[in-house]
């Protein structure tokens, strides 16, 4: 038998120290440090030892380690993005519910 | 094997300048990221991209695909000719900081170490000599809104990039059972420990990211852990109050429609959402008001009747009368 896989659900009710963070992310604290300075990441506590991030941050992590990456697009141009992505995504949920709304006239 | 039109891939001429291609690959780099464009497809069209770029911004190595002329059709069933890279400087290996494990067969058996038996790789049979962690890997895994709501087992098939036994990178199919849990919400991870690309000479595996998607619903929508449904009703139904059966992941309730209702009312289903283990979520029902259509002479006289009978004016609010 296989054995059970190893699964973790990054959802916003789990929380990761800095250290976690930058075992799960493969980056140095340093990056996050440059993160929280253009106010990507916002962790609760004051020092680092305190600093407790939402699991969901993890993401924010990765994709602007690919924006970097990929595009080359410098930190304040990702924090702008991931804000803009936020955004988007935000109008996309409003838009399908109106969509299903007005599509109520078309179905009969 | 097909061959690829690397010129088609970035929209360009095939005399195009080498600062045109670079335009070009940032422009569509850009515009099909695959953190961007949320298509199924741009993934796929972004790593197209990458492809032709790799080739393309490398004038050896676009010299030597542009000998192929443009007689090529991208599709077509392609096999280089014997020699065709003679004189050219790329022998084994020459890839970029791109991730060539993602590249197409194509690409591979013109410019990777494999495609030229007799060239020699620099890295082969040394990897034991180093030991390097695993690439993460990142995909994405598409669930029903019921999967999310009661939890749910999936089996899903990836490309996990593999070093063969000559040391070249491949990528190979690999199934995974995969446990979704109770109320996991769009655009969340699941972390599999173990479960990336293999390490190299005895490092440890990277980690498996999947992100969750929804496909589309019937009736359906969502907001992060609430659910959205547009509910038909009568204008009896509104005008008096009733009691309607509504449909909701979890079967079928019973809501009690206030007399005196209007489209666009917002009701609220407690704990009919996405619930997981600590969060929960609610469904929320939008009333919409349905016309009937006049069909028979007595519909026709009933809609005549409340004509006659009721004094309304909907557009009161606007300053007109009726």
């Amino acid at each position: 038998m296989k054995p059970e896989l190893q699964c973790t659900i990054i959802d916003e009710s789990s929380e990761y120290s800095l250290r976690e963070l930058c075992n799960v992310c493969k980056v140095h604290a340093q990056f996050i440090q440059d993160l929280i300075d253009e106010g990507i990441l916002s962790p609760q506590g004051q020092s680092p030892q305190e600093w407790r991030f939402a699991a969901i941050e993890i993401k924010r992590i990765q994709v602007s380690i690919r924006l970097q990456q990929d595009l080359r697009i410098n930190l304040p141009g990702t924090a702008l993005a991931l804000d803009l992505l936020d955004e988007i995504t935000q109008l996309k949920r409003s838009k399908s519910y109106l969509d299903q709304f007005y599509a109520l006239d078309n179905d009969r | 094997m097909e061959f690829k039109d690397y010129y088609t891939t970035l929209g360009i001429d095939r005399n195009a300048t080498q600062d045109e291609v670079k335009r070009a690959y940032r422009k569509l780099a850009r515009k099909f990221h695959p953190d961007i464009n949320k298509e199924d497809s741009a993934e796929q069209r972004f790593k197209e991209i990458g492809e032709a770029y790799e080739v393309l911004q490398d004038t050896e190595k676009r010299a030597a695909y542009d000998k192929f002329g443009k007689d090529w059709q991208a599709g077509q069933d392609f096999k280089p000719p014997p020699d065709w890279d003679n004189g050219f400087e790329f022998n084994g290996g020459g890839y970029t900081e791109n991730d060539a494990s993602q590249f197409s067969d194509f690409f591979e058996s013109l410019f990777g170490a494999q495609g030229r038996p007799g060239a020699q790789d620099p890295f082969a049979g040394q990897q034991a000599r180093y030991a390097g962690k695993g690439q993460d890997l990142h995909a994405k895994i598409v669930i029903n809104l019921g999967d999310s709501y009661l939890g749910s087992k999936q089996s899903l098939t990836l490309q996990r990039p593999t070093v063969d036994d000559s040391g070249h990178v491949i990528t190979r199919p690999h199934t995974l059972q995969v446990s979704i849990p109770r109320g996991i919400t769009e655009g969340q991870q699941i972390r599999l420990a173990g479960q990336g690309a293999e390490g190299m000479g005895g490092g440890t595996n990277g980690d498996l990211f999947l992100e969750v998607a929804f496909s589309k619903h019937n009736f359906f929508t969502h907001d992060l852990r609430d659910i959205m449904l547009t509910l038909p009703i009568a204008p009896w139904e509104a005008a008096l109050g009733a009691s309607i059966q509504v449909p909701t992941l979890g079967g079928t309730v019973e809501l009690k429609i206030p007399p005196n209702s209007q489209t666009g009312k917002k009701m609220r289903l407690k704990g009919r959402g996405l619930c997981s283990a600590k969060l929960s979520g609610d469904q929320y029902v939008t009333l919409a008001i349905m016309v009937p259509k006049p069909v028979t002479e007595k519909d026709t006289e009933l809609y005549n009747s409340m004509k006659e009978n009721m004094s309304f004016n909907p557009r009161s609010h606007l300053g007109v009368h009726l």
